[in-house]
Order: C-alpha cells, then sequence, then structure tokens
C-alpha cells in the first residue's frame, strides 16, 4: 500500500475541485466542489491514519463529516432562499455586498 | 489485487471529479459527485478503514447527494447561462488548478513512511468507537451540538424564507422579485446615507 499515491489522488481531487469553485458560476455546483475538496482531505486523513498505525485519523474524519452534513443543510438552505428571492442561483448575480 | 483495485478508483474518482466541475447540466455534477465518493469509500476500504467506508457511503453518498437533488430537482436548476466575461477567466482558474494540484502532488511525493501492519480490529467500528467515547468523548458532543444547531437553522431558515431573503425586494412595495437589478437599485438607493 504505497501511501504517496492515495496522497496523489486526493491532490488531484483537491485541485479539481477549487477549479469547481473559481469556475463555476451555479451555486449548487460551486458547492458540490467543496464538497470534492472536504473528500480529498478525508482521504489525506485516513491514510495518515493507516501510516500511523492509530484511528485518530479516522475520528477527525467522523468530525469532518459531521461539519460537512450541517454545512450542506444550512447552505442548501441559504441557496433555496436566494432562489425564492432572486429566482436566479448564479453567485455573480448575488452581488449586493459589492461596494 | 489491491493495486488494481486502486487504479479503478483512481480512474472513476478523477472522472468523476471532473464530472462534477464539467458538467452542463447539474443533476450529471450530482452523480459525477456521487461516482467521486463512492470510489472514495472503497479507496478507504483499501486503508483498512471499514468504519469510515461505511460512514462514507450512508452519509455522504447516501444523504449529502440525495439532498442535493432534492434541492437540484426543487429550484429546476440548469446549467450556467452563457456569459460573455465571467469572474475568473477558465483558464486562469486551470492553470491555477494545475500549479495547486502540482505543488500538492510534490508535496504528496515526499512522503516515504511505509505503513506498518496493523491488527484485525483495526478500523473496526469498536476501535473507532472506543476512541470515540474515550478521548473523544467531549468532541464528539460538541458535534451532537453542531448537529441540532444546523437542524434548527435548517427549519428557521426555511420557515422564514420570506422575511429574511426578500428584505431588500420587499423594501419597495410592488417590486417583483423577477426585477431583480431594479429592486437592488431601490435597496441600494434606500441604504445610502442622506448627507
Amino acid at each position: 500500500m504505497p501511501a504517496p499515491l492515495y496522497l496523489s489522488l486526493s491532490a488531484v481531487l483537491f485541485a479539481l475541485g477549487t477549479v469547481g469553485v473559481l469556475v463555476r458560476r451555479s451555486a449548487l455546483i460551486v458547492f458540490m466542489s467543496v464538497e470534492l475538496m472536504l473528500n480529498a482531505v478525508n482521504l489525506t486523513f485516513v491514510t495518515f491514519a493507516r501510516l500511523r498505525g492509530g484511528v485518530d485519523g479516522q475520528v477527525l474524519v467522523f468530525f469532518v463529516l459531521v461539519v460537512a452534513a450541517a454545512e450542506v443543510v444550512i447552505g442548501l438552505a441559504i441557496i433555496v432562499n436566494i432562489f425564492r428571492a432572486r429566482e436566479t442561483v448564479d453567485v455573480d448575480d448575488v452581488d449586493l455586498l459589492r461596494g | 489485487m489491491e493495486a488494481v483495485l486502486f487504479a479503478i478508483t483512481a480512474v472513476l474518482g478523477v472522472a468523476g471529479g471532473v464530472g462534477v466541475i464539467a458538467a452542463r447540466q447539474p443533476v450529471h455534477s450530482a452523480l459525477g459527485l456521487l461516482l467521486a465518493l463512492l470510489s472514495l469509500a472503497v479507496d478507504y476500504l483499501l486503508l483498512d478503514a471499514q468504519f469510515v467506508a461505511v460512514l462514507q457511503v450512508i452519509i455522504y453518498a447516501g444523504a449529502i447527494v440525495v439532498l442535493f437533488v432534492f434541492i437540484i430537482m426543487l429550484l429546476r436548476a440548469t446549467g450556467d447561462a452563457p456569459r460573455a466575461r465571467t469572474a475568473v477567466p477558465p483558464r486562469a482558474a486551470a492553470a491555477l488548478g494545475a500549479v495547486l494540484a502540482a505543488a500538492l502532488l510534490a508535496a504528496a511525493l515526499t512522503v516515504r513512511t511505509e505503513p506498518g501492519g496493523v491488527g484485525a480490529d483495526y478500523g473496526t467500528v469498536e476501535q473507532v468507537g472506543r476512541a470515540l467515547f474515550g478521548p473523544y468523548a467531549l468532541p464528539f458532543e460538541a458535534a451532537s451540538i453542531v448537529l441540532v444547531v444546523g437542524m434548527i437553522g435548517a427549519v428557521a431558515l426555511g420557515k422564514r424564507a420570506q422575511a429574511i431573503a426578500v428584505a431588500p425586494a420587499r423594501a419597495a412595495p410592488g417590486v417583483r422579485a423577477q426585477d431583480a437589478p431594479a429592486s437592488r437599485l431601490a435597496a441600494g438607493g434606500a441604504g445610502e446615507p442622506e448627507g
């Protein structure tokens, strides 16, 4: 089990998520890209947990899962509210705070 | 065997990731996310993390992706509208992503530690559960509070959707949600100080 392979997969997925956040304008897809980045980090946690032979990394993955679940629930509720108010989920159209 | 499985999951995972960011229809993005999440679950199994693999399938693939699909259905969301200018040019974003991937890969390839053997009970529900309820008992309780607050927040946001989100548009009576630019102007004008 070569650890660098798993870490490389994690790196590629994280970079893909970053590109998704930057190029997509639909708030839903930006959100999915963030989930992809969270999962890439989870893979890193599990890989290092296996390297060290302890389960602390897996416990951290559990907490990341909990926070991701709460984040998705709140985030999607906010997206639905934005859609109700503006009929769009395009992040470039929601710029009330722009100076 | 393990190398073959890893190669398959790596290809599927990267394909799913590309699908998330490249698909035109949000539903296809959600399916790409599902593909990436499931192949990551197989990777967790390869890393002897059974409990995390099961959590991944139940919570991520089961709950979170279904939630995304529900919202896509609810909003009847379509892809990005075509637009002349985007905030970040796709080429620049792709270059940035390539640089980030190269940096992370370079860091990943410096890891020289070889994994040692682990006992048969490594990564089982029992072992992770003992860690969760032993040294991590306090963070575990905090996690339950996070979940409860998330639930209450979602209910509150869902109930008071009109009151919260439409506040600027409602400031000017008669302004419909469809006239977003007009309502934005009205809200901006009302918000500015007089002097």
